[in-house]
């Protein structure tokens, strides 16, 4: 499972990762968490808004920070 | 009811003496601390509702329908309740403009939404009283029309950095989220802002309570008062390389104003800090050229100026 995080590289970036992180923790999942802050990268998804979590190529969320449990259910969603 | 509950903490709780600096201080502090919190919580949470109707994905579909003048209106007006940071700024600025919408309409909007936001009309609400907060918002407007359609008409698009009309922007689904799910993002929003600006709001309202206690009335006066014609522009040339935001300029603008600074000088401080940022204008020269990142911030100083003192010869 391939998690990118997208956004240039703000305080709500790198809460959103680490959210996304300590989640995966707690599931003891497995996955390849990346970070984009590439601007041509975040634009070809389509959002504007950052942060914004993709999980294997589907745009989960944008323009703002997800709660833990939201992260669960996309995870297992895709797992 | 607010002020008695700071009455009775410092005059019955703490036994300060009425009148004395430090109960005054502390006084004035406790109230609108609690004051500033309960507005923000409401305001932010309703903000946040709004908001969720208005994603900037679907602002520039909407936006690029909108032609000279009238696009100008509604870019200013969306940018009220389009959530921004200015790490955002670059994304919508390249979205805007690759969905076909003209370089003026834009601007409006990257003027309007750091300038007018919910945090700044919430603590003016709570410090100043309503009318100037309404006064604040409409004049942020005006400025973003205005400036907009001046940079519209001076066709400066080759100022803009080639890239930028070589980006491709994704195709998205928009999902509608459920009203619950709506709520529930607000009120995270919600917790998210008021983690973020809390420290700034008790610092600022501190800084502000401690000059209504204990600077002089005439030093001020003297500085930035009536007196000198120049403290408008010089008020704006402050603010540019502050960077700071709504939550802690606020406070400290409303104590100087109680200390005799017109409130037009301290409007335009305001709007100088939150609008024109060093690290907006950093952020924004990826996108723009040097010449247009030049134009855009003086014409947006020239504006924030010429509101000051429109202010200062109205409100007396």
């Amino acid at each position: 499972m391939v998690i990118k995080v997208l956004g240039a590289g703000c305080s709500r970036c790198h809460e959103t990762e680490r959210r996304v992180m300590n989640t995966l923790v707690q599931m003891g999942v497995a996955a390849d968490v990346q970070r984009v802050t590439d601007i041509k990268e975040i634009m070809s998804v389509g959002v504007l808004g950052t942060p914004a979590i993709v999980i294997n190529d589907k745009v989960k969320c944008f323009g703002r920070i997800p709660t833990t449990e939201e992260i669960k259910k996309w995870v297992s969603e895709e797992k | 009811m607010l002020k008695s509950f700071a009455d009775i903490v410092v005059y019955r709780w703490l036994k300060l003496q009425h009148g004395a600096h430090l109960a005054d201080a502390l006084n004035f502090y406790i109230y609108d601390i609690i004051k500033i919190f309960l507005l923000l919580t409401t305001i932010i949470f309703v903000v946040a509702i709004i908001r969720s109707f208005f994603p900037p994905e679907r602002t520039r579909k909407y936006l690029n329908k909108k032609r000279s003048w009238i696009g100008n209106i509604f870019a200013a007006l969306l940018g009220i309740v389009t959530p921004f940071c200015t790490c955002s700024a670059i994304p919508f600025f390249i979205g805007f403009l690759e969905s076909g919408m003209p370089l003026g309409v834009t601007m409006s909007f990257l003027i309007s939404s750091p300038v007018v936001n919910e945090v700044a009309l919430i603590m003016l609400w709570g410090l100043f009283g309503w009318q100037i907060a309404l006064l604040y918002i409409g004049s942020g407007v005006v400025i973003a029309i205005v400036a907009g359609i001046i940079i519209g008409a001076m066709k400066l698009e080759r100022y803009v950095e080639s890239y930028v009309f070589e980006m491709k922007l994704g195709k998205l689904e928009l999902s509608q989220p459920t009203f619950k799910q709506r709520l529930i993002d607000a009120w995270e929003y919600t917790k998210q802002i008021l983690k973020k600006v809390s420290p700034w709001v008790l610092a600022g309202v501190g800084v502000g309570a401690f000059i209504h206690g204990y600077v002089p009335v005439g030093l001020l006066v003297k500085i930035a008062g009536r007196g000198n014609p120049f403290a408008v522009p010089i008020a704006v040339l402050v603010g540019v390389p502050l960077y700071s935001n709504a939550a802690g300029t606020i406070p400290i603008v409303q104590a100087l104003t109680a200390k005799g600074v017109p409130i037009g000088t301290a409007l335009a401080l305001m709007m100088a800090v939150t609008g024109l940022s060093m690290p907006e204008a950093i952020i924004l020269r990826k996108v723009m050229k040097p010449k247009l990142l030049g134009i855009f911030f003086g014409i947006v100083a020239l504006a924030i100026i010429l509101v000051g003192y429109l202010f200062n010869a109205v409100i007396r």
